[in-house]
């Protein structure tokens, strides 16, 4: 027995009821698979638009807040930034080179849709453990795709972070975000007005490649690997160098003032641009899909409008400017077609041939605003009292030496990240590896320097959320404010890649609430305005969800940025010392992971606290008062303090750091700071004035590595494990593929 | 007057205006150049930056030799006046046949973006007039095809006639002899793979792009 059409498109029995109500009749086959991609959980965010909504979007600073192709804010001197982050976590495990390569492609065109030049990537990346074959194939892959892609479209890669862990075996998570600069003035959105206007489609020809990307791929799990191979096509291949040309063909042609709205090709690919131009501008369009120009012969109508191939964008162009809109495509050698005629009335007409025969005709707003709007079901875990109870520290061996928990948590990224050009645009002050990214800020147009500089991290953890979802993300929102302090910014605005399982599952529908509750919470207590985000839901595999994993990107700003804020290299004789209140607890940490301890409960954050400690530290920083600063965040005071000493150079010897909890437990609002002996005085005067709890750890210093009766090593040994961990596995010749 | 340095423009390059942004920075006058049109109008000296030019599917630099620019680079080149080539330009100028060897994958098959640390081989060349034989320059490379090949012959031409210009302290690409940079026979045209413009900052961690960009700025006066 065949099943209908409309399932095998992955729309429900009731879905298809309610397209039956809005035309009034039976959907063809054309009009069905562009609802299918138009309301996949991908493209509507059905299952969490319910639960989006509880997040703080309006600040003063904010231009676009979430629900344009990226959010925009002001940053002072007629400087606006667009920023985005986005998942391409799917795609990404069927055919990691093109999935990743993608991701960025596709991101990179939701930032200059907005009239903004992108500047900056980075990379939240999430793979297996390195020593499974396939994860190392995918992260591989991933890595290379990346770098193979976003180096030739030439836009640096100044950040982000890559965890290998177990829940990521069957679904890694590919995150990327972008930065983009624009005068204040050229902001554009992506909307169609004006009657008679032409929809002109830019870029790259149309073939079968990624068609249902967005619903059968991206908006299901994964099952058995034969299966999985069979949705290979669904994954789309990209095209840098038509990318870069289009990039510069987009940004002239909005300089030029010659488009009145443009909208990026991506997920559901003309479906979505054209009904999404129509409905935002509040009309209607004709669409002729012949004048699509194809990369194959025999496409059908339907593959047409769900086809995404990568590379194009359709600009909504008055006829009177048509003449020049062409030259300078031609200039960059970016095919330009006329595809299509605003019309009266917000119906979206498919043709063959604008005077032809209608192919479809379905009411434009409909793919978007009559999404299905899906309350699901959430449960928390029955188990969640006794699992509270269950801490990591109710059952700690007795510590002796502890070197061994120390060195399997570190692990330098310098072999992933070294792969992708950091620096392009001559930025980039401090770049991957350092406690945020920080960019100088220069004007679009005129490229003099503000003297100001622009700061972005970004920042996830499974193990926290794993605990508890809402004080795990709550954490991670901490963090990455802390990131911020740590370079000297305030921080401005907050998007976010909220990657979790199959929303069918009522716990997965309570992690993504409970996640969403605690990003409110500590945005509204911070005051930072969400811009934007994104939402990735089915990442399982066989069943298995990950752990949820929020993940956050936050940009704030420098106000003075003469001399590069303080990295993590001390000097010999520097004074070590922690910021921030005791420890506590080992739940949700990397070394209770490890050891396979997922219970316990995690402690609220103490919101005021730890603003109180951003400040101080922004204080510290921009005064030039510390050698060094590091964060304490996975891994905890041990692993934060040892990447300090490999990175410098210098050991350390560290006291009243007596157990196994002081060591590496990860609870928030805690830093390492690393101090001249001659600014100590200032220093403590500052963090006793703001009322912080303070305790002096140690000193840095020749070249062992100490902590009184827990280690004691050559800072060789750790060095060599931070160095060689990553390039041993991948270098030795054993991945497949 | 300041000298007027031009800088190609392929449809792929993406290092123009960092180029542009250093020499200005150090008092040369600048403009791009866009690759289609054979006119050079009246420039000094000619960049040729660093990026993708043709997205470089095939070998890099295959294509963009036949650009109308670069047959006027030529001319330029043959006519005594400065020529540099970063990176993509250094890809460009070989396939080009203005400077010997080629540009092969990098040892280990991976792109590499890093500081890495130059010796300079010698001052006689439009890049390192104004630099001291011997300096140690912290330069950043950004390359996936950085690793230079040359025949015998031509690597004994090279070392005979002093047209090595910068070595790799600590090779990082596999390149033969630690050759980072180079330059003709008449050494006005030079090519390199690291970015000195990437270092003429204080901000940015190095500044020593500085003596080699001033060299080949000074060298467009006379």
């Amino acid at each position: 027995m065949s099943e209908p059409v409309h399932r095998t498109l992955g729309l429900t029995d009731e879905e298809f009821e309610k397209i039956i109500d809005i035309l009034g009749r039976e959907p063809n086959h054309l009009e069905l698979a562009m609802y299918s991609v138009m309301w996949s959980e991908h493209c509507s965010y059905k299952s969490s638009r319910i639960h989006l909504k509880r997040l703080p979007t309006e600040g003063d600073h904010v231009l676009v807040g979430p629900g344009e192709n990226a959010g925009v804010i002001d940053v002072g001197d007629d400087i606006a930034i667009a920023i985005r982050i986005e998942s391409h976590n799917h795609p990404s495990y069927i055919e990691p080179y093109q999935g990743a390569a993608t991701g960025v492609g596709g991101i990179i065109r939701d930032i200059f849709t907005m009239g903004a030049r992108p500047i900056a990537i980075m990379d939240p990346l999430r793979f297996g453990p390195i020593d499974d074959a396939r994860s190392r194939w995918v992260a591989e892959g991933v890595v290379s795709g990346i770098s193979g892609y976003g180096n030739s479209v030439g836009v640096p890669n100044i950040g982000g972070e890559t965890v290998f862990d177990e829940t990521y075996i069957g679904n890694p998570l590919v995150n990327v975000l972008c930065l983009g600069i624009l005068p204040k003035d050229r902001l554009v959105l992506g909307q169609a007005s004006g009657v008679g206007n032409l929809a002109v489609l830019l870029g790259a020809t149309t073939g079968r490649d990624g068609i249902g990307g967005v619903s059968v791929l991206a908006s299901a799990g994964f099952g058995d690997d034969e299966e999985d191979a069979e949705k290979r096509p669904s994954v789309q291949v990209g095209d840098p160098f038509e990318e870069k040309r289009l990039i510069e063909c987009c940004l002239e042609l909005l300089d030029a003032g010659l488009v009145v709205g443009i909208q990026d090709l991506g997920g559901a690919g003309l479906s979505c641009a054209a009904s999404e131009t129509a409905s935002r501008g509040g009309v209607g369009m004709d669409f002729d899909v012949t004048a699509v120009p194809q990369r194959e012969t025999g496409m059908e109508p339907f593959e047409i409008m769900t086809s995404e191939s990568q590379e194009r964008m359709l600009a909504i162009v008055n006829p009177e400017n048509l003449e020049k809109v062409l030259l300078i495509s031609e200039k960059w050698e970016i095919r330009s077609s006329v595809v299509g005629k605003v019309t009266e009335g917000g119906q979206l007409r498919i043709m063959d041939g604008l005077d032809g025969p209608v192919l479809g005709e379905v009411p434009a707003i409909s793919l978007h605003e009559d999404a299905p709007l899906y309350d699901r079901p959430m449960e928390p875990p029955t188990n969640l009292a006794t699992r509270k109870e269950d801490t990591p520290e109710g059952h700690l061996p007795e510590a002796n030496d502890v070197s061994d928990d120390l060195l399997s948590l570190m692990q330098s990224q310098e072999w992933i990240t070294s792969q992708y050009d950091s620096q392009l645009f001559l930025n980039t002050v401090a770049g991957p590896g350092s406690n945020a990214a920080v960019l100088r800020l220069k004007h679009p147009v005129s490229g003099k320097d503000t003297g100001r500089g622009l700061a972005v991290t970004t920042d996830g953890n499974h193990r926290w959320c794993a605990v508890d979802p809402k004080i795990g993300t709550a954490m991670t929102v901490a963090e990455s404010m802390l990131n911020l302090a740590c370079v000297g910014a305030e921080p401005r605005a907050l998007v976010n890649c909220l990657n979790f399982g199959n929303p069918e599952n009522p716990n997965v529908m309570w992690q993504l609430s409970e996640a969403v509750d605690g990003m409110a919470e500590a945005c509204s207590k911070f005051n930072i305005p969400v811009v934007g985000g994104n939402v990735s839901l089915y990442n399982e595999s066989q069943g298995n969800n990950i752990d949820p994993t929020p993940i956050v990107g936050l940009i704030g700003v420098i106000t003075n940025l003469d001399t590069p804020p303080p990295g993590v290299s001390w000097n010999d004789g520097d004074r070590l010392m922690v910021i921030g209140p005791p420890p506590k607890g080992l739940s949700g940490s990397a070394w209770a992971f490890a050891r396979g301890k997922r219970n316990g409960h995690l402690d609220q954050v103490d919101y005021q606290t730890h603003e109180r400690l951003c400040q101080t530290i922004r204080m510290l920083v921009t005064q030039g008062l510390v050698t060094a600063i590091h964060d304490i965040s996975s891994g905890g005071l041990a692993v934060a303090v040892a990447e300090m000493a490999v990175q410098s150079g210098v050991g350390c010897s560290l006291a009243r750091v007596p157990d196994i909890e002081s060591m590496f437990s990860e609870s928030p609002s805690r830093v390492v700071i690393a101090v001249d002996p001659e600014q100590m005085q200032s220093v403590e005067e500052i963090i006793h004035n703001q009322d912080l709890p303070s305790t002096r750890i140690g000193l840095a210093h020749g070249d062992k590595f100490t902590i009184k009766g827990l280690i004691d090593i050559e800072l060789s040994k750790i060095q060599e494990q931070w160095e060689e961990s990553l390039p041993r596995v991948f270098e030795s010749g054993t991945t497949q593929g | 007057m300041n000298p007027t340095i031009g800088v190609i423009v392929f449809p792929g390059s993406n290092c123009e205006q960092d180029a542009l942004e250093a020499v200005t920075s150090l008092g040369a006058d600048s403009k791009l150049l866009w690759h289609d049109s054979s006119d050079l109008g009246d420039v000094d000296g000619v960049i040729i930056p660093g990026g993708f030019a043709h997205g470089d599917y095939l070998r890099p630099g295959a294509i963009a030799r036949f650009s109308p620019a670069m047959e006027s680079v030529i001319a330029f080149a043959r006519s005594g006046r400065p020529v540099l080539g970063i990176c993509n330009g250094f890809q460009i100028l070989t396939e080009a046949g203005l400077l010997p060897g080629a540009l092969q994958k990098n040892r280990g098959l991976k792109f590499l973006c890093k500081p890495v640390k130059l010796n300079v081989q010698t001052t006689n060349s439009v890049l390192t007039s104004q630099t001291t034989k011997g300096d140690s320059l912290t330069i950043p490379i950004n390359h996936f095809e950085g690793n230079y090949t040359c025949s015998d012959e031509t690597l004994k031409e090279l070392h005979d006639e002093d047209r090595i210009l910068l070595t790799y302290e600590d090779n990082p690409n596999g390149s033969i002899g630690d050759i980072a940079g180079i330059c003709n026979i008449e050494r006005n045209v030079v090519g390199l793979m690291p970015h000195p413009e990437r270092a003429c900052h204080p901000l940015l961690g190095s500044t020593d792009g500085h003596p080699l960009l001033h060299s080949f700025i000074e060298s467009s006066r006379s």
